[in-house]
């Protein structure tokens, strides 16, 4: 039997592997959402910081310095999106799809000296006596730093949307930013910020992918990560609790489809592949009927004129 | 200090220079790519833009020019109709492989047999494949209300794992030693999309291109649908009051989109490309993208729009062999176009007036 050489433990275990990159890209795309901005430019940003994390990484050897650099390039881009949408008064739709195809060619170009080369081991977290519990130490408490910083991320996340003032000015910004605007508060530097977080995010995304999913560099390497994280986000019906369990959903969909590939299982490696996204459709499908939840300005360009 | 004062109505003078402006603007900043690259900018600008038509090879580049040409425009002429009621297809990718496999099959079932009649039913199967396709995001959308942008997307890839399981199974030529890939269309006499006038690139793909471009002229300004497309991008409000219904725009325009890239596909596979391979689709469906918006959503803009394209491609294949330039770097030179596009844009619908700030 197929499913008897699958162990549920390491399942589980790499589920939360392959749960991390969406899920810091969805946070981050979760918060530009929030703040009325459609971004659809998550995949190049992702490639990029997937890219600058592994160059910086190799050169300087820490693969710390690497996330870092990654949190920067995917920031970078982010603000030549903001530049366009919020300054430029762009289609956000456009220059998100703009995002998506400079930021691969920007990846392959960066790229090139680094194809099959190995990049520095990011050292696993075993936190003591908590790892050593079976199953739920080797599910729970064995993984690298960025794991348990995705989980620290949605907290925060969902603590500063729910609790804090700027969370608060955030989600007046995304609802209504004529009255924002009307307040007093500043909705093209709130919304410019939140552009930069959601950049940052996905580029740690990205270099999730690159230094410690796969890991090494090759072209295009996140092949849709950047639009599941999309789709995650309204599947969550813009909250950061939901993400994480979004994210958990479509992990167990890439491990299970990749273990089944692994054991050899009569359907054609092609048709395991297309899983995730297919069930993407499928949430996508489902979820739609919960409409409400989005923001009230999402995709509007703001303008005050006096 | 700068401020931006919403013009009336948006400038037909920017309107059409704004391209332009943006084509030089990217030569500029692809020419400091370039020489970053450590290559000579102003070679490499020759390079791309000159060398194809005017070099000393151009007899065999110009009809690169029409081959490359001509998915791009046929493609960007479907996603322009969308674009413009705010319908967003980007799955285009997806329709033009879905396209060039139903295409492609009917022509492989016929196989040896010869007949006039295999091209035509291909082209018939290529244009309902992309539309099929199409409509799985169309009736998504109006069935359940799923954003077509990320459906239409997430097939792309469906599309790409449908294409090697089928170069490498059902289609895989049984002749071919165990090789990836169809039997080559180009030696099937009836389903070959042969030159039709020879040395010009001219087949029956830039003949579907330009009945494309003029069909959707006539329809954008001449006829009632695309009067209802137009309002919908620009009014959805009083669209809906003086009667449009969304549904079957959201229908026809997918639907048109997705046909017109398939179709595309079925030109590819059946004449420059041959045969299904893992990797036929080298990303027409999104440079169309680009295209669709550097040719201001006009058919006669895209016409223009997409031979430009065309000749960044060809020129930097050539840049490629003869410059060393990395094929990545034409990539990028292609999406910052886009980039600066929008960014100029801003001079269309808005006006720069410089003022001084009061004291409070």
């Amino acid at each position: 039997m197929v499913f008897g050489s699958i162990d549920p433990t390491l399942l589980l275990a790499s589920l939360m592997v392959a749960a991390t990159p969406i899920l810091f890209a969805a946070l981050g795309e979760l918060v530009v959402e929030r703040a009325g901005v459609l971004n659809l430019g998550v995949e190049g940003m992702m490639i990029t910081g997937a890219i600058c994390g592994f160059a910086v990484a190799v050169n300087t050897g820490s693969p710390l310095v690497g996330f870092v650099a990654a949190a920067a390039g995917g920031a970078v881009l982010a603000l030549l999106f903001a530049l366009l949408t919020q300054y430029a008064l762009a289609n956000q739709v456009a220059s998100g799809l703009a995002l998506t195809l400079f930021g691969l060619g920007l990846s392959a170009l960066l790229g090139q000296g680094y194809v099959g080369i190995k990049p520095p081991r990011t050292p696993k977290l075993d936190i003591p006596l908590l790892s050593d519990i079976p199953f739920f130490g080797r599910v729970l408490f064995s993984h690298d730093l960025m794991v348990y910083l995705g989980l620290a991320l949605v907290v925060a996340v969902w603590a500063m949307l729910k609790y804090t003032r700027a969370g608060l000015i955030l989600r007046a910004v995304g609802e209504n930013h004529e009255a924002a605007h009307a307040l007093g508060y500043k909705v093209v530097r709130i919304r410019v910020l939140a552009i930069l977080f959601g950049g940052a995010c996905a580029g740690l995304g990205g270099a999730y992918i690159s230094l410690i999913r796969v890991p090494q560099w090759t072209e295009g390497m996140t092949a849709g990560a950047g639009w599941i994280a999309l789709a995650l986000v309204v599947f969550a019906s813009w909250k950061a609790g939901r993400v994480l369990l979004g994210a958990w959903l479509f992990g167990g969909v890439t491990v299970l489809q990749l273990n089944l590939q692994a054991a050899g299982l009569a359907i054609p490696v092609e048709y395991l592949s297309m899983s995730p996204y297919l069930i993407t459709i499928l949430v996508l499908v489902i979820m739609a009927r919960d409409k409400s939840r989005a923001p009230a300005s999402l995709g509007r360009s703001f303008h005050a004129s006096q | 200090m700068l401020k931006l004062e919403k013009r009336p109505q948006p400038s037909r003078f920017w309107t059409w220079l704004t391209p332009l402006l943006a084509v030089l603007i990217t030569m500029v900043a692809g020419g400091a790519l370039f020489a970053a690259l450590g290559k000579d900018p102003v070679e490499a600008i020759a390079t791309i833009f000159w060398q194809p038509l005017f070099g000393e090879f151009a007899f065999y580049y110009r009809p690169q020019l029409l081959i490359k040409g001509a998915p791009l425009v046929l493609i960007a002429i479907g996603l322009s109709l969308g674009f413009r009621a705010g319908i967003w297809n980007i799955g285009a990718e997806g329709q033009y492989i879905v396209g060039a496999l139903t295409g492609a099959g009917v022509g492989l079932a016929f196989y040896p047999a010869e007949s006039w009649a295999i091209f035509p039913l291909m082209v018939l199967a290529g244009g309902l494949g992309g539309w099929a396709w199409a409509m799985i995001p169309a009736v998504l959308k109006l069935r359940f209300g799923t954003n077509e942008i990320l459906v239409s997307l997430m097939l792309v890839y469906v599309a790409e794992q449908l294409l090697a399981a089928m170069a490498l199974g059902l289609m895989k030529n049984p002749e071919g030693h165990g090789f990836p890939g169809s039997r080559n269309l180009r030696q099937y006499e009836s389903a070959h999309n042969a030159e039709l006038i020879a040395g010009t690139g001219m087949h029956w793909g830039v003949v579907a291109a330009l009945i494309a471009v003029i069909l959707a002229y006539i329809l954008l300004s001449r006829h009632i649908l695309g009067y209802h497309i137009r309002l919908m991008g620009q009014a959805p409000r009083a669209a809906r009051f003086a009667g449009v219904r969304p549904a079957r725009l959201v229908l026809f325009c997918l639907g048109a989109s997705g046909a017109l890239a398939g179709l595309a596909g079925l030109f590819e596979v059946a004449g420059p490309a041959g045969q299904v391979s893992i990797d036929f689709n080298v990303g027409y469906g999104f440079t169309a993208i680009i295209v669709a918006f550097l040719g201001r959503l006009h058919p006669v803009g895209i016409l223009l729009a997409g031979l430009l394209m065309a000749l960044t491609y060809i020129g930097g294949e050539i840049a490629q062999s003869n410059l060393g330039l990395p094929a990545a770097a034409i990539q990028l030179f292609q999406g910052m176009l886009l980039f600066f596009l929008l960014a100029v844009d801003v001079l269309t619908n808005y006006r720069i007036r410089m003022i001084r700030r009061e004291v409070a």
